[in-house]
């Protein structure tokens, strides 16, 4: 069970979380413009990658803004935690 | 096994009874079931799972691989409880049932619970190390929690006769407890095992917290509780456990491992007759001396190695105890239950083996390093050559291992790492100082020889001679894993099922290893054991699930009207959480007859359903008709503030994810219903997009589900009875159209009226807050009485949709449908939208798509099971092309007669045609048909 800094509330126990996925993985500006691939590859090609990793939680059962989360996938650590509109450097 | 009066660290001078197999036994307060078994001369506890082989206690600890018993009976019994760990009370009941156990009778609640706690330092296991490490976090500052499994501090001390400060060491031990006991910031949690270490210090404990004790003194109190410990620093000072050396019959009752008999002894006053010592360590011959000091006649110790020396060695000569070195035990003997009598004593280098009487063979091949909560988030292991044992293997942020689970062997190492241990936790959350903190602890251990790497007695035989006792696997069971060409240790294990059992094979695993890695002349470094997964311990699922059963196991979400339909007789359908009224039905009636009679009446007369759980969501502020037509496929920002607009929303893959009317109530507020279920998840959804993606839009949202009581008046005569409840509101057609709102007093409560239609009849929802549901209902259904309204629940509302080709989101849609797929084409807007992009992918364009279409079964009168798969012929072998399923299928009052909906590969374009539905006793025709089987014009809605 993880201990995840939200930025807003401070740490808190997993359960009170919801995952989100990958972060920074923004809807298409215009999907129209998009080819069947271009399209595909946003809906279902995410990283999969050992190490750092930028995802996405919830404070679900908090306050429930969306935040991003830098974690070891390697070894579970949680490196940080930033809001929305900050870059993976600002976590903290 | 014989008692001394004047030994153990129980109570002598009380005594009760208890009944073990149905036999009135005698034990001593301070006494565990095992050292009660062995006290009563209970030397054969039970028979092995695979060979029913008699099988007795081996050793004084959790790790015995089954010494494990059925405790109490009927709906408090609980399978599989170690023997070592059971504290016997007056009136204890066990049966021996060493691997299958019977589960308790009845669930309870009242049992088990649960709690939380922080703390800076969670120190795990209270022996040298842990003690040590406890006191000096403690007195640098730090909130520490400090658990041990066993009934007293001391961990291997209570076992033991050493020395700390020339002085007894549970002196060492009582003085150190005093001193954490008199700090406010130190829990001290006694028969509690930590079994589970989860991420960022999250470390679970289960506290036996009466389990010991006689019901009547249980005073109301759980039998266990579970922690869950959120803490900063994590001491593992779990000790180590003793493995067994490998030869024919090493199973007999009386051969046990070389600590637990030392244990026995010094825990619990239990001696043999006579003793003979079989090992590849020093550690053993403190058994031999111990004993011997005891009055034990020790007939000798057999040391696999050659000419061993060090301190205890010397000790052990000077007591005049006989040393065969080189040498070991091939063989045991019995009596006619299988108790040992004697064992055969052999030179490593051949020759004829020599009996020597005993009732206790003292076994030690070595000792395991115990650091589970390292292993339990991927921390490392490796194979320490000198040691012949598995240590840990880097370090994780939080986690130290001290003592001898680092295989630090010794008292005073122990203390001394421990001591240094406990220091730099306490700094690392900020409490003292390495630099200037205590000085450790000075003090030597006795000087101790290598152990040999020695697994089994070469030429022994091998059908008994038990690798696994738990699972009764034998050299010849290894062998034959080995022979049929398996050469992972892993596959090994699942083959032999070696280090499977409920013990967890932890007297098992090092030795099977270490066979395979010899068998291929591997290096054991590079093979390993298998994983150690968590929990360290098995638990019972009561004790896991604490209170959380039955109504505790998950909220029940009830509507303010739900009395009312306790009262007259719903059956209840479970929906999300919410508790749905399913059907009503009244006198002898079946849940057939109570559907057609419900669904009868809302097309003939009026009926009234309880709308209240459907999802609401209040959607706010300057942007919101932007906010909704970005979400939904049609476009709600166009909706005249007193109307109402019904939307379809798609994930982004374009799949239907929930559905529901929108109204709009103000130019910059709406309000969004969604499906019961889905009412949480839509929410999710919005609130991720507008916090995500469109952080600049200016939109409020608000769950107010809990906030508005829904009652639908449903029926050709819905309108006469909204004139009886609301005299003001004028329900003329021209007055009151169809998707328009009105506020209005209804039954003299300020509602909110909207024409709203799930049925196609003319329909009012009347929304009230929701304390006033009750009444509102109860007003509906008196003016409502000279009509004839009918309550309905669930199941009525779903037939009467079907028969209008309304689908129902997790229904008709699976997570695979488009809103193309059910034929919404003129639901999707000219504009963006999320999803709207996948509706054009080329897997979405292809004609065979399933598409729900309406199905009539040839056969009026009979009705398909939801979920029937549907073929394209009524000849057919199997395997047969599946061409769709059926997702809904109902009897119709309305049209006297069976029907259904269908997802159907291009159905869309098959209408008319005949399809097949397989089933198990017969193949049923249906007819494919529009979607919309009833009122097809839609002239009802009106009324």
């Amino acid at each position: 069970m993880f201990e995840i800094r939200c930025p807003y509330c401070g740490p808190r126990d997993e359960p009170e979380f919801k995952y989100g996925g990958q972060a920074h993985v923004a809807y298409p500006a215009d999907p129209e413009v998009l080819s069947d691939e271009e399209w595909a590859r946003f809906l279902f090609v995410r990283d999969n990658s050992r190490g750092r990793y930028a995802e996405r939680w919830n404070h679900a059962a908090g306050c429930r803004r969306w935040f991003n989360v830098i974690r070891d996938t390697g070894t579970h650590e949680l490196v940080g935690s930033y809001r929305v509109g900050e870059q993976p450097a600002d976590a903290r | 096994m014989k008692r001394l009066d004047d030994r153990g660290r129980i109570d002598h001078d009380h005594s009760f009874e208890f009944t073990y197999d149905g036999r009135t036994l005698t034990a001593h307060p301070g006494d565990t079931l095992a050292s009660a078994l062995l006290a009563n001369g209970v030397d054969v506890i039970g028979t092995s799972v695979l060979m029913s082989r008699p099988r007795g206690v081996v050793t004084d600890n959790v790790t015995d691989p089954h010494a494990l018993a059925q405790v109490g009976t009927g709906a408090v019994t609980e399978p599989l409880m170690r023997m070592n760990e059971v504290e016997v009370f007056a009136g204890f009941e066990a049966e021996g049932r060493l691997h299958q156990g019977l589960l308790p009778t009845e669930r309870e609640s009242t049992r088990f619970e649960k709690r939380f706690a922080h703390c800076d330092v969670l120190v795990v296991g209270a022996g040298p190390a842990g003690l040590s490490a406890a006191l000096v976090a403690a007195d640098a500052g730090a909130r520490v929690i400090l658990v041990d499994s066993q009934a007293h501090l001391g961990g291997a001390l209570l076992g033991s006769e050493k020395l700390i400060d020339n002085q007894p060491a549970m002196r060492w031990v009582v003085d150190v407890e005093a001193r954490l006991r008199a700090n406010p910031d130190v829990t001290i949690l006694t028969r509690t095992t930590a079994f589970n270490n989860g991420d960022q210090g999250a470390v679970a404990l289960m506290e036996r917290v009466t389990e010991h004790l006689p019901e009547s003194e249980r005073e109301g109190r759980a039998v266990r509780r579970m922690w869950q410990v959120r803490t900063h620093e994590l001491v593992v000072a779990t000790g180590a456990t003793e493995r067994p050396l490998v030869f024919a019959d090493n199973d007999r009752p009386g051969v046990m491992l070389a600590a637990g008999v030392r244990g026995f002894l010094h825990r619990f006053g239990l001696v043999p007759e006579k003793l003979v010592v079989f090992t590849a360590c020093d550690d053993a011959y403190r058994t031999a001396i111990d004993l011997a000091g005891a009055g034990v006649a020790v007939e000798m110790i057999v040391d696999v190695r050659k000419d061993p020396q060090g301190s205890l060695i010397k000790r052990a000569r000077e007591l005049g105890i006989e040393i065969r070195d080189n040498a070991a035990v091939i063989g045991t003997d019995g009596d006619a239950d299988g108790v040992l009598t004697a064992v055969r004593v052999t030179s490593l280098d051949g020759g004829v083996p020599e009996a020597i009487a005993c009732d206790c063979l003292a076994v030690s091949g070595g000792w395991d390093p115990l650091f589970d909560l390292h292993l339990h988030v991927s921390g490392g292991s490796r194979w320490n050559r000198k040691l012949v044992g598995f240590v840990p293997d880097g370090s994780l942020p939080g986690i130290r291992v001290t003592g001898s689970a680092a295989g630090i062997f010794g008292t005073a190492g122990c203390r001394r790492d421990g001591h240094v241990v406990g220091l730099v936790a306490a700094e690392a959350t900020g409490h003292g100082t390495t630099a200037d903190g205590p000085v450790a602890p000075e003090g030597h251990d006795a000087n101790e020889g290598p152990t040999a790497d020695f697994v089994d007695v070469p030429g022994t035989e091998r059908i008994h001679a038990f690798v696994d006792q738990h699972r009764d696997v034998a050299l010849a069971g290894v062998d034959r894993a080995l022979g049929s060409g398996i050469h992972h240790v892993e596959h090994v294990k699942r083959y032999t099922l070696v280090g499977t059992g409920t013990e967890q094979g932890r007297t098992a695993k090092v030795n099977a290893g270490r066979l395979t890695a010899r068998h291929f002349g591997l290096d054991f470094a590079e093979v390993g054991i298998s994983n150690a997964r968590p929990l360290a311990q098995p638990m019972t699922f009561g004790s896991l699930a604490g209170r959380s059963l039955g109504v505790r196991f998950d909220p029940v979400r009830t509507t303010s009207i739900h009395p009312w339909h306790v009262a007259h007789g719903a059956i209840f359908e479970d929906v999300g959480q919410w508790k749905r009224p399913w059907f009503f039905p009244q006198g002898s009636e079946d849940m057939d007859a109570a559907v057609l009679r419900e669904c009868a009446a809302v097309r003939e007369g009026v009926g009234m359903m309880d709308a209240s759980t459907l999802g609401k969501i209040d959607v706010k502020g300057k942007d919101a008709g932007e906010f909704l037509d970005r979400l939904y496929t049609g476009v709600m920002s166009s909706l005249k503030p007193g109307r109402a607009r019904y939307g379809v929303m798609c994930k982004a893959d374009g799949m239907v994810m929930d559905d529901g009317v929108v109204l709009r109530l103000a130019d910059d507020h709406f309000m969004a219903t969604t499906t019961t279920g889905g009412a949480a998840g839509v929410l999710d959804w919005m609130e991720d997009f507008l916090q995500t993606e469109w952080p600049d839009l200016d939109v409020w949202l608000t769950s107010v589900t809990e906030q508005w009581a829904t009652v639908a008046v449903v029926g050709p005569k819905a309108r006469e009875v909204m004139a009886v409840l609301a005299p003001e509101l004028d329900v003329t057609q021209d007055a009151f159209k169809f998707m328009q709102l009105e506020d209005a007093v209804v039954a003299g409560i300020e509602s909110r009226v909207a024409r709203i239609s799930f049925s196609g009849e003319l329909a009012f929802e009347i929304n009230v807050p929701m304390t006033y549901g009750l009444a509102l209902w109860e007003a509906v259904y008196a003016a409502g009485q000279p009509f004839g309204i009918t309550p309905y629940g669930t199941e009525s509302m779903h037939v009467l949709r079907a028969e209008k080709g309304y689908f129902i989101v997790g229904q008709e849609t699976d997570g695979t449908v488009t809103p193309l797929d059910l034929g919404l084409d003129w639901m999707i807007a000219d504009k963006e939208f999320v999803g709207r992009r996948s509706l054009r992918r080329s897997d979405m364009l292809r004609d065979d798509r399933k598409q729900l279409v309406g199905i009539l079964p040839v056969d009026p009168k009979d009705r398909l099971p939801e979920g029937a798969q549907l073929i394209d012929s009524a000849e057919y072998e199997i395997p047969v092309p599946m061409i769709g399923h059926v997702t809904s299928s109902y009897e119709s009052s309305a049209m006297g007669r069976t029907f259904g909906l269908a997802l159907v590969r291009g159905g869309r374009n098959r209408i008319g045609e005949t399809i097949y539905a397989p089933l198990a006793d017969r193949t049923v025709a249906v007819e494919i048909v529009d979607p919309v089987i009833f009122d097809q014009e839609g002239a009802r809605r009106d009324g």
